[in-house]
């Protein structure tokens, strides 16, 4: 144990002097997920506030051939801006950009609304583009209130009443609490803080092992009156520091990001406070062990530091493979997951994320498959550790 | 003293050592003087237990080496072949860091460095950190690592390589005094002037096998040669290795 962390001090000491290390471990890693989603989460706000707060804009020609049609989209807000346009002008100008959306009420349409037969608008949109999606929605459906206001008012000239036309009421109930509504968006996040605890030990891992062989200081050091695993204990556990620290910085880069994100626009509450951010710690911590096991493992069958970052890169990736399952699927939490790690982690955080009441069970579970899953791998690098062609 | 019996070592379809035996005594020094891929890595990698001998045994002052590994370490100093240092650690943590693993500590090991730092010469760069240290500069770190827990048996590999003529010079006498104070060095070389100059015993090794086993003296009159180098090449001759 002595020996154990003597290698883990050196290890420590040696990584605390590394630029690459520091810099993946304690800056790129923790720091460059909570930005990325902070951008993110920004634009997207801003999108759908300005889309709401903002007029509609339509360009209308013919606007002569309906006036009251006219004066309908005006008083609902839709600013105007007439032209005189061909439908394949109208095509062009959509799609050259130089126009979002055209309306086009073509010469027969007076005749054809006096006769109380349909009369045709073109509504020229391109459905491609987000943003002129929304718009073009908003613009069919204030003419569809003017269409059906007008429908109302034909029956009941004739003497019928309006409401044989509706024979189903169809009331939408949500039932999303804001929370839950925040989680969608949080569900990227759960990724982000697992990516910052391999990054945190990710240079460790390879300096440690092919690193150390690259050097040429394995050799001395493996004809030293120690046990291989006492040497691979060591740098797992320096690995693990450096994990846990970056964990720590990510989760309050977190914290501060919600801090300034305003999700409360969008009418979701963020439940990412100093708390919760300690919750996420306690999950994510048997977590560590399993990544530097994981990683010190990899790392210790290749021959070059370049050889060992190709492969390690892939390993960065394999937590995202049970999240993306588990979001394609639309997982939730239950008990006969837990055995899965990073999966685990990302439900139970998310549960916490929204709220919801978690099974102390589930947890020690959860805990409790990492980190059997990680004294395998220990004891798979130790045994690689003592064989010959360790020496390479 | 370390003694090598009947060891072998086959590495795929490679013989690379085959029933070679010697022993290397206390207060001498032994040379293992062979050509490049004769086998002297692979000899003095199994005399301090990174390789296992297919068959055979190595001991270290009587110790098996197989059986008891740590015990038997604890009286080796290596020098391997490739003597990398830690280049974010201080000649002086470097030194520390293998003292602490050999179970020394505190004040026995802050003294034993300074000797070696005296001894080697090292004051001028033992607060230095190692990323650009001359070779002959590394070569004292590691030389100095191998020495922190005062073994009484050192084996070095190739440790002249890339040395230049100073550097050489302080090693040989370093290896001088190490004999001197009545350890067993065993040193391996492909250089024979650096053999002949500095070993009291010379072990010829060719294609994994031992060719001769003498004082370089005997060597010489065995074979008549002036010189060691001829002598080498007479016995590479005779065994058919030079064909």
């Amino acid at each position: 144990m002595r020996l154990l962390l003597t290698v883990f001090g050196k290890e420590f000491l040696e990584n605390l002097r590394d630029r690459r290390t520091l810099l993946s471990a304690l800056l790129f890693g923790p720091l460059f997920g909570p930005l990325l989603f902070g951008l993110m989460v920004s634009r997207m706000l801003n999108q759908s506030v300005v889309e709401s707060d903002e007029p509609l804009r339509l360009t209308i020609s013919g606007a002569d051939n309906a006036p009251r049609l006219t004066r309908y989209l005006e008083a609902h807000g839709i600013k105007l801006s007439k032209a005189n346009l061909s439908e394949s002008e109208a095509r062009a100008a959509v799609r050259g950009g130089r126009a979002q959306i055209v309306l086009i009420i073509p010469k027969e349409y007076g005749a054809r609304f006096t006769l109380g037969v349909p009369a045709p608008v073109l509504l020229v949109a391109d459905s491609a583009d987000s943003q002129t999606r929304k718009s073009a929605e908003r613009a069919r459906s204030i003419l569809g209130g003017y269409a059906s206001s007008i429908a109302q008012l034909r029956l009941q000239a004739r003497g019928v009443n309006p409401l044989l036309t509706v024979p189903v009421a169809v009331n939408d109930v949500d039932v999303a609490t804001p929370t839950g509504r925040a989680v969608v968006v949080l569900g990227f996040m759960t990724y982000f803080v697992l990516f910052a605890v391999l990054m945190g030990g990710l240079y460790l891992a390879i300096d440690s092992t092919a690193g150390e062989r690259e050097r040429g200081s394995l050799e001395a050091l493996l004809s030293l009156p120690v046990a291989r695993s006492s040497l691979v204990g060591g740098k797992i556990l320096a690995t693990c520091a450096y994990m846990c620290i970056s964990l720590a910085l990510s989760l309050t880069a977190f914290v501060c990001v919600f801090r300034f994100v305003p999700l409360e626009r969008l009418g979701m509450s963020a439940n990412l406070n100093a708390r919760t951010a300690l919750i996420f710690f306690a999950i994510c911590l048997p977590f560590v062990p399993l990544g530097a096991a994981l990683m010190t493992f990899v790392a210790s069958f290749t021959r070059s530091y370049r050889e060992a970052q190709t492969y390690l890169t892939t390993v960065l990736l394999v937590p995202t493979l049970p999240i993306a399952f588990a979001s394609i699927y639309s997982l939730k939490t239950q008990s006969s997951l837990m055995f899965i790690p990073s999966l685990s982690q990302h439900l139970l955080m998310t549960s916490v994320l929204k709220d919801e009441t978690v099974a102390a069970l589930d947890v020690w579970v959860s805990a409790a498959a990492s980190l059997a899953l990680a004294l395998v791998l220990m004891v798979l690098t130790a045994r690689h550790w003592r064989r010959e062609t360790m020496l390479g | 003293m370390i003694e090598a019996a009947n060891l072998s070592k086959r590495f795929g379809a490679i013989e690379a050592v085959r029933d070679v035996s010697f022993v290397a005594r206390d207060g001498e020094i032994t040379g293992l003087l062979g050509a490049n891929g004769a086998g002297k890595s692979t000899c003095l990698r199994m005399l301090y237990g990174v390789l296992t001998p297919d068959s055979g045994r190595a001991s270290v002052d009587g110790i098996d080496i197989r059986g008891e590994t740590s015990k038997a370490r604890a009286h080796l100093g290596v020098l391997p072949h490739a003597a990398g240092l830690y280049g974010n650690l201080t000649a002086r943590e470097n030194i520390h860091y293998f003292g602490s693993l050999q179970g020394i500590a505190g004040d026995r090991l802050r003294s034993r460095t300074a000797e070696l730092t005296r001894i080697l010469g090292m004051e001028s760069f033992i607060e230095r950190r190692a990323k650009g240290f001359s070779q002959g500069q590394r070569i004292k770190v590691a030389l100095a690592r191998a020495l922190v827990h005062d073994p009484g048996n050192i084996v070095l590999d190739e440790p002249t390589n890339g040395l230049d003529v100073m550097a050489i010079r302080n090693l040989r006498d370093m290896l001088l005094e190490l004999k001197a104070q009545g350890r067993c060095v065993l040193f391996s070389s492909h250089v024979m002037q650096e053999v002949a100059a500095l070993c009291d015993r010379v072990v010829i090794i060719g294609h994994g096998k031992v060719l001769a086993d003498a004082t370089v003296q005997s060597i010489q009159d065995r074979s008549g040669a002036a010189s060691l180098e001829e002598a080498f090449l007479q016995v590479l001759g005779d065994t058919g290795e030079l064909s």
